[in-house]
């Protein structure tokens, strides 16, 4: 059985699923009590599970994720909500420092696991500090796990396996699909594992590597490139670390050419470190240079004219897959 | 703000031995520490808390098993008191397998979940988020247990502090703040680093009561401990403790300590905890000269052996750097 939903309506589904099989899960951040979320991602959950389960914190990032981190350590698995991935930053040393090392320092006898739920990405006109991915920060610190849903089916899934993984993961989930992207999603325990990509399209002339809210623009450049007679794999990433190498090289032994999409800044994004261990291990394999297409190495701006300007579309995704097919 | 409850506190002669052993016992192993790190057979840094005892016995004595502890860095003893062997402590200092990081730190920065111990990062006061978050669990399930959280007067000025105090207010969690004021955040004394005398003015903020006490007597602490602890285990939330103590070598063995003059260094060595309360016990016929000299035999042996049983213990195997990272 599946219905229609929302990403945004699959995320609050996970959690309120996740929250009845297992009273260990529960939800702390800013706004997400009664109010029900500043995106409405939690409304209801209040209503339905009290106030020591869905906890209404001050302003207080980065004593969000340490009460979390203080929690999952006497067995509970708490879902801290980031108002704005953007002010994740204010979170940042519990996370690299004492979520991401704890179980490394501790020998191997303790676990955390949390989840730190980002609403990412722009789009949505929300200038500097609404807008931000800052996925790249966290996939660089050993010790964390990074998802980043494109679908209502994904978005619900790999809710669940965050919050049952062990480890700390940051769940990035995009903004502009909180309401867009629908689509059927199963009633109950669907998995989606971590670590585990999605073919979206099938191709055997260009593989295109992409997640989060890329996934659609992209798909839609590459039924222009069908007409075109070039067939494109799109790749959705789905989770960012641990990265699914064994689809990306699967893909990679049928047509030789990649084309990295995201909506990150270009210097040392996800596509950089997806280049360079194709380089690496798959040199000989290779027709054409890894090419990226990605948010340029600027912030992102208010006026929807400059934002507009530099986000990648289906038009300049068309165009890059243009130049990495013929080069 | 009403004042902290004077609860009636007696202490039977053998717990008053006890505490002079565990005076000893923690003194002894940071003096043995400091030793190692002239010998060159300790290479991490090493942060003494020789002179600040007082505050570890005072608060850690009759604590339970299931109350939980989060240690600041100078507080090795802390681990010994809830449970850790003294051999164990000291292979944790000689980067050993035996140690609770198994070489991948040392000192406290690796916890004891079964002990309730939780180790910190070398971050001053991001402990104090995670205690919240322990705490909180105790209020969700309705125990009396408490968490005792350490701190110095240098941390009280993270936002963390600030973060943390505050949540714990709010939901008054059952739980100890300790402030070791020890005059230094390590060269910067005190007047520089904040525009009151007393850190426990700090509390008033936060909507629980805050005491400055004499931080070298251990009875003092261990009466304003217990009167915390009754109020947390009844549900009457957060006390701060601030303890006046100071730190007889530098903020680590390699600092010289320039910046304070000997006078003052003097003074405060002539009220070193131990004699105090030596003479007391002495005044009070609980403790004779045949028996302070057993527990400094039975202290000198125990270092002894924690010290062979770490010089002997296996090193990390090269290949551990990159294992436990996930769980």
């Amino acid at each position: 059985m599946s219905k229609d939903l929302s990403y945004l309506e699959a995320i609050r589904e996970a959690l309120a699923e996740e929250m009845r099989r297992d009273p260990k899960v529960f939800i702390l951040g800013e706004d997400v009590g009664a109010y029900g979320g500043a995106f409405g991602v939690t409304q209801g959950l209040h209503e339905e599970f009290g106030d020591m389960r869905v906890v209404d914190t001050p302003i207080s990032e980065s004593a969000i994720v340490g009460i979390s981190i203080g929690a999952s350590l006497r067995g509970y698995r708490p879902v801290a909500e980031m108002q704005f991935a953007d002010f994740i930053s204010c979170a940042f040393d519990q996370i690299v420092n004492q979520a991401a090392t704890l179980r490394y320092r501790y020998g191997g006898r303790a676990s955390v696991p949390i989840v730190i739920r980002a609403p990412s990405g722009g789009n949505v006109s929300g200038g500097l500090y609404h807008s931000q991915n800052p996925e790249a920060w966290f996939v660089h610190r050993p010790g964390l796990k990074v998802v980043a849903p494109s679908t209502a089916y994904d978005a619900k899934g790999l809710l669940k396996a965050a919050i049952r993984d062990d480890n700390p993961v940051v769940y990035f989930e995009h903004k502009f699909l909180y309401r867009r992207a629908k689509g059927p999603v199963p009633e109950g325990d669907d998995i989606v594992p971590i670590g585990v990509a999605a073919t979206r399209r099938e191709g055997g002339d260009v593989t295109l590597l992409t997640y989060g809210a890329m996934v659609t623009p992209s798909l839609e450049a590459a039924d222009r490139l069908a007409k075109e007679g070039v067939e494109v794999e799109v790749i959705d990433l789905r989770t960012l670390m641990p990265f699914d190498k064994a689809a990306i090289f699967a893909s990679l032994e049928k047509t030789s050419r990649v084309l990295i999409v995201h909506e990150d800044v270009k210097t040392l994004g996800i596509g950089a470190e997806l280049s360079a261990v194709i380089m690496e291990e798959r040199f000989d394999r290779l027709d054409a240079p890894v090419m990226r297409l990605t948010y340029p190495d600027t912030h992102p701006p208010f006026s929807h004219i400059l934002e507009q300007a530099n986000l990648p579309n289906p038009d300049t995704i068309t165009g890059a897959l243009r130049r990495v097919a013929s080069y | 703000m009403p004042s902290i409850k004077r609860t009636k506190f007696k202490l039977s002669p053998e717990q008053l031995l006890e505490m002079f052993y565990w005076l000893k016992l923690i003194r002894a192993f940071d003096e043995r520490l400091s030793i190692l790190v002239k010998q060159g057979k300790v290479r991490s840094g090493v942060y003494t808390g020789i002179g600040q005892e007082a505050i570890i016995v005072g608060t850690g004595f009759g604590l339970r098993k299931d109350d939980y502890i989060c240690p600041l860095h100078r507080d090795l003893g802390s681990f010994l008191m809830k449970g850790v062997e003294p051999g164990v402590m000291m292979s944790q200092m000689f980067a050993k397998t035996t140690g609770l990081s198994k070489g991948r730190d040392s000192a406290l920065h690796s916890g004891v979940s079964d002990l309730g111990i939780f180790g910190n990062t070398s971050m001053l006061g991001a402990n104090l988020p995670v205690a919240a978050g322990l705490a909180l669990t105790y209020k969700m399930e309705h125990t009396d247990n408490v968490v005792v959280a350490y701190f110095g007067e240098g941390a009280s000025n993270v936002g963390d502090f600030h973060e943390a105090l505050n949540f714990a207010g709010v939901q008054r969690l059952p739980i100890i703040f300790v402030c070791e004021n020890n005059q230094y955040a390590y060269s910067v004394p005190i007047e520089k680093s904040m525009a009151i005398d007393d850190v426990a003015d700090r509390a008033e903020s936060y909507g629980f009561d805050g005491v400055a006490i004499n931080g070298n007597d251990v009875l003092a602490v261990y009466q304003s401990t217990q009167g915390a602890l009754a109020r947390a285990r009844s549900g009457e939330g957060p006390t701060l403790i601030e303890c006046k103590t100071y730190r007889w070598h530098g903020h680590s063995e390699h600092d010289k300590a320039f910046y304070r003059t000997n006078e003052e260094l003097a003074m405060w060595k002539s009220r070193d905890p131990i004699p105090t309360f030596t003479t007391y016990l002495k005044g009070l016929h609980v403790l004779s000269d045949q028996q302070e000299q057993d527990i400094v035999e039975r202290v000198a042996k125990v270092i002894d052996e924690a010290v062979e049983f770490a010089m002997s213990a296996p090193d990390p195997k090269p290949e551990d750097a990159v294992t436990d990272l996930y769980a």
